[in-house]
């Protein structure tokens, strides 16, 4: 077995048992902190597929200010435990199996298309993926793209403040 | 180097765990990080084909919804403050008002 496959398998391990202690803790601390380690792993995927950029990006956009804020306003409502009101009695058994028919879907699909995707056997060009080429991508290719989206973040922060705003009566 | 097919798998489990969560929990906050689980799991498909086709326009698109993402997250989380405001409960169950 391959050094990579090797660090894949344990990596997808700690990846689907962190996504399921997401799931299934009832403190939404804890479930947020399994959220970051989710997070941490992913970001080393993305270093092992040639994405330094993104897996930079990711520690420190999703893991980093994403996450703090999830945990911010989970302290601040106070509301890391929740009592358990399940209304619907059928809907856990319900959602369970239709997840599973997703899953198994999802599975079918990947393995009906098995030797779709070829194995490119070229060597990757030298620097793929390194900030400097994710940056002339950006500012030549994709730059009005680029532009829309700070206008959308300028649109995001003035709505979260009209949002939180106290109104005065 | 690790077949494709692994990373595709994984990404499929991962994103089916996420829906699985904003399907079962009833707390809006824990429905809100599954979606970015999903997102995540898309992300993975992403710089996966990225790689495998030796194409920068898919990181270049992972970089984009990072950013959506980011957005959507303080949008929503202002909403649930303000939901939190008003009905004390951040319960997706309690929030029926306009229900008939």
């Amino acid at each position: 077995m391959s050094l990579q496959l090797f660090l894949f398998l344990v990596l997808a391990l700690v990846a689907i048992t962190s996504a399921l202690g997401m799931l299934i803790n009832r403190n939404a601390i804890y479930s947020a902190l399994f959220l970051v380690l989710n997070f941490a792993t992913v970001a080393i995927f993305f270093l092992l597929l040639n994405a330094p950029f993104i897996a930079v990006a990711q520690v420190s956009v999703y893991a980093g200010a994403i996450m703090v804020l999830f945990l911010f306003v989970i302290m601040l409502l106070g509301a890391e435990r929740t009592g358990q009101t399940q209304s619907i009695p059928w809907q856990r058994p319900l959602a369970i199996a239709l997840a599973i028919i997703l899953l198994l879907e999802a599975g079918f699909i990947l393995l009906g298309q098995q030797g779709v995707v070829p194995f490119i056997n070229v060597e990757l060009p030298s620097g793929f993926g390194s900030p400097a080429q994710v940056g002339t991508e950006l500012f030549t290719n994709y730059l009005l793209p680029f532009e829309i989206t700070s206008v959308l973040l300028l649109v995001a922060i003035i709505g979260a403040i009209v949002l939180t705003k106290n109104e005065k009566k | 180097m690790v077949s494709i097919n692994y990373y595709l798998g994984l990404a499929i489990i991962l994103f089916t765990i996420g829906a699985l969560g904003v399907l079962i929990r009833r707390n809006a906050i824990i429905i809100f990080m599954s979606i970015e689980l999903m997102l995540n799991a898309a992300n993975l498909v992403f710089v996966a084909y990225a790689r495998y086709w030796h194409a920068m326009s898919g990181q270049i698109f992972v970089f984009f919804i990072m950013t959506v993402a980011a957005a959507e997250v303080a949008i929503g989380l202002a909403l649930i403050v303000a939901i939190f405001r008003s009905k004390a409960s951040i319960d997706v169950d309690q929030i029926n008002t306009l229900k008939g």
